[in-house]
Order: structure tokens, then sequence, then C-alpha cells
């Protein structure tokens, strides 16, 4: 098992570092020069273009740069967002909490519907219900965000009343920044009524991002589940009488998930890699917008390291659903 | 136990007590658009970071009178300009207090140092301030304060001097922009000995009419009413903005009550929040000019002749109608009607493309010539939808032989290569930064600007040099015969195809008393009650 996790971890290196080299040339390739953007329509002479470039270190060689770039990274500095001035790691800290708190909620919401949906559909195969549920999970996969996200808050928000339209709480409530998780920070506080409200922002933008991964999961139980069904272990347990329920939860199932946990871990990255859509329909404060609005202005220091953070985390995600296979199913972590 | 059921009641009235009073007090939501860039204005451009800093956080020694672009006393009670417009002397407010943060309590009121600070901070490249945060001051040095002033003089604790390089009339104006919020030196002095001098860029105290309690980035900025306020507490107590990006979803919460005002509203909305009972929507003409600028230097953009008739071969009405959707009026001139001076006997060549085609005929293009426009790819007051102002503008064109293809860039790049005069002709625009009509026609059109701000290159001897006159007086009535002449060599040379002032809307729920619509662009919140 160790030897499997060592095997995986040594791949870790040479993506960190393509990662770097791919995020520094990439977003240097986009046209756009950082200090015309911050000047706009006002223009900027070409003396002080020339004194912002040797404040900023953008009159170096790109490899000068580069090396700079990398050996701050390795000190653990990611430098300092050229527009607000703030270290990018402190801002991603601020950020990336919302946004993993968000991931969750709209993981359980995917998970909760998806996966019983998939299962149903394949048990009930053929029929109405299984039918259903298809057209179910392929609207939901095909539904615009930003459409289905402006419907559902017209009609929930605006028009019935039941949740709140955006944000993350009610601004009657101050509450202080003490884990970043509005959750957890509204437990602590003494604001009655605080967790109440801080739940019920986050129904909406669960609904919205969950409704894509609990298609895919949906989908992805379904076959999996019909594959697994097929097999002659399964006839042979109906055979001996087990129960139908157990055939299906513990026979069927246990096997016809690990695909599943595959989609949901892919899922997962995809959503912590910034629900930038919901992020930004929902004025949620999170690391999808700040990264998109920072390719916006050039600010290099904040793409840079945004993106390297977050397809860190990735691996890391990635890592955990090949230890978590290699769990469940041992003929994986022998067989490599 | 029997004592413990007794308190029960009496717990349960005081934390009803408790949450009634913390409710009770008036909170005023608005719905901004985006995050501040940071909190010292003086680094910024953007009018979403002036609105969350500047406008209610702090004050200058003059200040714009809300509603118009006139300027009255602010942290300056008065001031006296020499015989030769280079020396101005400022009499400093008394008894002007600062805010405290959670890391400082000022301990005296508002004087002279604070004054030489925050400019000395900006102006002398070896204050010890001035590299802090890696500071680049982009309006102190676009508006070339670091050239014009000479000198910044503490004569004794209330009262400070300012000696310029050359008389500059818009100085005035200027010391009301957001750049000249003044900040506290005492902080700034106990932030350097601490060693956090960068502290004084993120969390600064200033003397305006809210104090900022607290920021999540991306999330909400919350505000109190500063109670020791100059000009008395706000009529509001607590100030929120929830920083919403998308201007449909502004929209709902403004619907839903979320909201007590917003900025920026779709131009596709107005009709619906126009008939919507519980919402005034609220409309004044922006201090902005949409335009589309010849490069005069190059052929055949030369010849006025050409840039005349361009000029009438292009149908503004048809544009104002489809780009603006009625949120546009037609410009003829480059100041806004709002501005003082703004020339009214002017007459803007009107849609005639006979006309065109005969002086296109004179200028020696009788079946017209390929050329390009280019579009800005971003969204503006002044201009929101670039691209389909072209494509309208490339089909009036065509009626008089003139082929133009639509070309367009990202937006730095775009802001660069106009600059370096790379299009034939481009769309853009410019929204006034101090309502004085010099930071409308010295920036875009003065032969200084030219490589710069002035994209058009155009540089007439005529009409700078009435510029430069009126630069050089203080007399406001000489200043606007010398600006209404300007106007009307600028009408005659045509640099420019001028199309539209767009109008601002702003809706804010009904219960809202006291808003007033800025033309400069801002949002203060210090007069409204709810």
């Amino acid at each position: 098992m160790f030897q499997f996790i060592f095997r995986r971890l040594s791949l870790v290196i040479p993506t960190f570092l393509g990662i770097t080299l791919l995020t520094f040339t990439l977003i240097r390739l986009i046209p756009g020069d950082p200090i015309e953007v911050m000047a706009g329509e006002r223009g900027v002479s070409a003396e002080r273009h020339a004194l912002l470039s040797a404040q900023l270190g953008f009159d170096k060689p790109l490899y000068v740069q580069y090396f700079r770039y990398v050996g701050g990274v390795l000190q653990g500095d990611l430098g300092n967002s050229l527009i607000t001035k703030e270290p990018v790691m402190k801002e991603f800290l601020t950020l990336f909490p919302a946004t993993v708190e968000l991931t969750i909620c709209a993981a359980i919401f995917a998970i909760l519907i998806g996966l019983p949906a998939g299962i149903f559909a394949a048990v009930k195969r053929g029929t109405i219900l299984d039918h259903s549920v298809m057209t179910f999970s392929l609207t939901g996969y095909s539904m615009p965000i930003f459409w289905w996200a402006l419907l559902l808050m017209l009609v929930f928000s605006v028009t019935l009343g039941w949740t709140p339209v955006s944000g993350r709480i009610d601004v009657v409530y101050w509450i202080d920044d003490v884990t970043g998780f509005m959750l957890i920070d509204t437990l602590l506080s003494d604001e009655a009524g605080s967790f109440t409200s801080a739940v019920s922002h986050l129904i909406l933008p669960s609904i919205v991002l969950g409704t894509i991964p609990m298609a895919v999961i949906a989908r992805m139980t379904r076959s999996s589940m019909l594959e697994v069904l097929s097999e002659d272990y399964i006839r042979t347990a109906r055979a001996k009488g087990i129960a139908p329920w157990r055939v299906i939860i513990i026979h069927a199932l246990r096997n016809a998930l690990i695909p599943v946990i595959t989609v949901i871990g892919l899922q997962v990255g995809i959503l912590l890699s910034g629900a930038i859509l919901t992020e930004t329909v929902f004025a949620w404060p999170g690391i999808g917008k700040w990264l998109i609005e920072s390719i916006g202005r050039r600010d290099y220091p904040v793409v840079q390291g945004g993106i390297l953070i977050v397809a860190c985390i990735i691996i890391i995600v990635n890592l955990l659903v090949d230890i978590t296979y290699g769990i469940v199913n041992p003929r994986i972590r022998h067989s490599r | 136990m029997k004592n413990k059921l007794a308190a029960l009641p009496l717990a349960l009235l005081a934390a009803s007590a408790i949450t009634t009073s913390a409710h009770a007090a008036t909170t005023l939501v608005y719905c901004s658009e985006g995050s501040p860039e940071g909190f010292n204005p003086a680094f910024y451009t953007a009018g979403t970071t002036f609105d969350a800093t500047s406008k209610n956080m702090f004050n200058r020694l003059m200040e714009f009178t809300l509603g118009t672009t006139e300027t009255e006393p602010g942290l300056a009670t008065s001031y006296d300009v020499s015989a030769d417009g280079l020396e101005y002397t400022f009499h400093l407010r008394k008894g002007v207090k600062f805010h405290s943060s959670k890391s400082f309590k000022p301990t005296r009121d508002f004087n002279a140092d604070d004054v030489v600070f925050s400019f000395a901070r900006q102006w002398d490249k070896k204050h010890p301030y001035h590299t802090v945060s890696n500071g680049s001051y982009e309006y102190f040095n676009g508006m070339s304060m670091g050239d014009l002033i000479k000198d910044i003089v503490k004569v004794d604790d209330y009262t400070v001097k300012f000696v310029l390089s050359k008389p500059e009339a818009p100085f005035i104006a200027n010391l009301a922009m957001d750049f000249a919020s003044i900040f506290s030196k005492e902080q700034a002095d106990y932030l350097m000995k601490k060693g956090t001098p960068e502290q004084l860029d993120i969390d600064p105290v200033g003397t305006g009419p809210f104090q900022k309690v607290q920021y999540q980035k991306d999330s909400l900025i919350r505000y109190t009413a500063f109670k020791d306020y100059w000009k008395g507490k706000a009529k509001v107590d607590r100030l929120v903005f929830s920083i919403t990006p998308d201007a449909s979803v502004r929209y709902a919460k403004l619907k839903a009550g979320e909201c007590d005002v917003m900025p920026y509203p779709n131009p596709a909305d107005l009709k619906q929040m126009a008939s919507d009972p519980n919402i005034n929507l609220m409309s004044q003409e922006g201090l902005n000019v949409g335009y589309l600028g010849f490069n005069t230097k190059k052929a055949p953009f030369t010849d006025v002749r050409v840039r005349q008739a361009l000029n009438y071969a292009t149908d503004k009405k048809a544009i104002i109608d489809a780009v603006f959707q009625g949120a546009g009026k037609e410009a003829k001139n480059p100041l806004p009607p709002t501005m003082w001076s703004y020339n009214k006997d002017i007459v803007d060549y009107p849609y005639d493309p006979v006309k065109a085609k005969k002086l296109l005929a004179e200028a020696g293009y009788p079946d017209g010539f390929s050329t390009n426009i280019w579009a800005m790819p971003v969204q503006r007051p002044y201009n929101p939808n670039a691209r389909r102002m072209a494509e309208i503008m490339q089909e009036d064109w065509s009626k008089v032989g003139v082929k133009a293809e639509v070309v367009s860039y990202e937006w730095g790049e775009y802001l660069s290569r106009t600059k370096k005069g790379e299009a034939d002709t481009f769309l853009l625009g410019w929204t006034g930064d101090n309502g004085d009509p010099d930071n409308f026609l010295y920036v875009l059109l003065g032969c200084d600007a030219v490589g710069g701000s002035n994209r058009a290159q155009w540089c007439n001897e005529e009409f700078n040099n009435l510029l430069l006159d009126a630069k050089r007086t203080s007399d406001k009535a000489e200043r606007t015969k010398d600006y209404e002449k300007a106007q009307v060599v600028f009408k005659r040379e045509a640099p420019w195809i001028t199309i539209a002032h767009s109008v601002v809307y702003e809706p804010i729920r009904k219960e809202v008393k006291g808003y007033k619509i800025d033309p400069l662009g801002g949002h203060y919140f210090y007069n409204v009650s709810k």
C-alpha cells in the first residue's frame, strides 16, 4: 500500500513544475498589458510605464521572472496581487472556505439525489421511472447554469420569498470571520437566527451547483449498476434466495460504486476549482470569481498563484480517490 | 428550579429587547457591483473603489456639492489665491475628528500635518510612505499634479499653502477628487513605528460620515455612521455594501427588499423598474461622452473634409435607439450638457449622405475608400455595446462608398494600440473626473496628450491656445468664453464624431429618502434616510 502511495506521490513533483510553467507562460501569452489595463482610457506615458514595469519586475527577462516566481513559491511566497497589493495566499485563504462550503453542500445534494436515482433507474430498468430519471438527469446535465440560477432565484426568492436572493448571510447579522465557514462561524457567534440565515442562503447555490454533478452521478450509477446486475454472481445470490434489497445494496452496489467514486472525485475537483458562474450569480465570495476577475485584470501573481493552489488541490483529491480505490478494491493496489 | 423558571421569561424578554434594539438600528443596503480594489483611493481610478472609500469614509479640502459638479469647502473652510495664480492658501476646519479602528485610536483632531502628509506621500519621491504598498498614485500622476505642485508648506496648524509651478485654474477641482482624500498622519506615524506601514492602505481611518467596521472580500463591507462626524451624524445607523456583480441579481435583490439602492441596471430592465410600485427609478444625464475618433495623423483622415463627410454619413439617432435603448442622448459637443461652458449654440452635422458624398468627392475620394472601425471589447457607461455601434456605422458609411472593417482587441491591447495610433478610426469615450471642462477638452484633445489620452492624435494650435488661456485664469466667465470658442473650433475641425451622452439610471426602494445621483458617478449615502 505504501509503495502504491509513494508511486503516486512521485508523479506529483513533475506535475507541479509543469503547472507553474504553464500558468506562468499562458497568462503572459494572452495579449494585454496589466499596466495599460490599470490606467484605462486615461492612458499612461512611456516613462511612467517604464517606471511601473521596473517596480513590478516586468522589465526583467521572462526566465528571470519565472525563476523568481518558482523561488518564491518554494519558500511559500506566492507574491502580492498587483491590484489589491495583498498577499495572494492571504486572499486565497479568505475566499477558499466559501468555495469549500458551497462545494460540500453541492456535493451532498448531488450524491443524495443522484445516487438513489441512479439505483432506482437501474433496478426498474425500462419502466417509466427509469425513463423519467434519465430524462430528468439529461435535462439537468444540459441546463445552462446562468439561466437555471436566475430561474430558481425568480421563482423561490423574488416571487415566493422562500429563500434569499444572494450572498452568504442576511445583512442584519454581523458575524465575525473566525473559520471562514459561515455555518461554523454563525454557530460560534451569539446572534440568534444567524445559522438559519446561513443555511437558507446555501440552498439555491447548492442546488444550482449540484445539478450537473447530480445528473452525472445518476447516469453513472445507473449504467454501472446495470452492468453489475447482469453478472453471474448476482444471479447466484438471487437464486440463493437473498432478499432483493440485500442483493442490490450489499452485493451489487458495492461493486458498482467504484466508477461512481471516480466520477464523484472528479466532480468535486471540478467544483472546487471554481464554480465560476454559480459564484458570480449568487454573489458568492469564492475563488472562481476571484480568478476570473484576475485574468481580466491581468493580475499575474493572483492568476499564477491561484491556479497553482487549485491544481494542487485537484492533484490531492485525485490522489485520495486513487487511494480510496485501492481500499475499496484490493485488486487495483496489487496490480500496480 | 422555581427560581430558574421564574427567570426564564425575564431572560427571554431581555433577549428579545437586545434583538429588537439591534434590529431597530436603520441599515441601508447598497448592492455594489464589485469589490473595492483596496482602501486607499489614491492608488486607484475605479468608481467602485471610490464608492467604498473616498465617497463615504474620507473628506477632502474641497468637496463637490452633492448633485452638481461645483465645488464647496470641505476640510478647508476657505482659500485664497495669490494674484499671479501660483499660491493657494487653505484655511482648515477645526474640531474635525478621525475615526478609530481596532488597532488605532486617534489622540488629536485633524490639522495641517494630515494635509501635508496626504499630498507629500504622493508627491515627494523621498517621502517614507511614497513606495509603501508599491503605490502607483495613478490619478495624482494622471492629473500631472507632480509637475504642477512646486511646494506644500504648513504655515501653522490650521493653514496650508500650495505653491504651483504654473497657474492652473482646474487645481481647485482636482483637490475635490478622490485621490486628494485626507489620511491621518498620526495613524501613519504609529504604523511606521510598529513596522507595518502597509496597514495604512488596508485599514485606514478617515474623517468621513461612515467608518469601516468589517470587509469580507467579494461579499460585503460594513460601516457604521460616525457619531462625531463634523457635519453631524448620518441619518442611517449602518451602511452595508452587499457586493453583487450581476445586474439581474442586483435587480432581484432590490425587488425582494434585500437591497435599497443599486447602481448600473440592465437597460432591458428599465421599463419594468419604472412600473414597479416599490421602486423609484431615478435618472440623470451622465457626465460622459462616447465618440468615434479619427486618427488625424493617418490619411485620408488628415483631410478635414473626409472627417466632416463621415460625420454627415453617420445616423446618430439610429445608433442611440439601437445601442442605448433610450438610455442615451445624441452628443454634439465633446462636453456633456451638464458641464458649465457647454456651448448650446453649436449646430451638429445632420445625417446627410448626399452631402457626405459631395465632400468625399471634393477630397478626392468620389468612390470612397477602405478603412477600419475599432470597437472596444468592454461595456462602458458611454458605450454599452461598441461592436453593435461599429456595425451600424459600417452600414452607414457603406452607403457613401466607405468600406470599413470592424476590428477589436482585448481591452489592454486596445488601449495601448489606439494610443500608438494604430487604428484608422476607433470607438472610445470618457467619464469626467472633476467637473471641470479642462478635464474633457485638454485631457482628450490637448496637444500635450497626443500619444497619451489624445488618441485622435489631433493637435490644433487655435484650439490648444484657447485651452491654455483658460487654464491661466481663475475667472470663470473668461474661462467659459474660451471653452465655448474651443467647441466651435472642435466642431469645424471634426477630429471625432461625437455620438452620445448616456443617461445614468439608479433604481432605489421607495422607502429610501434623500438619495441624489452624483453627476460624477459616485454614490454618497450621508444624506440618505430610510
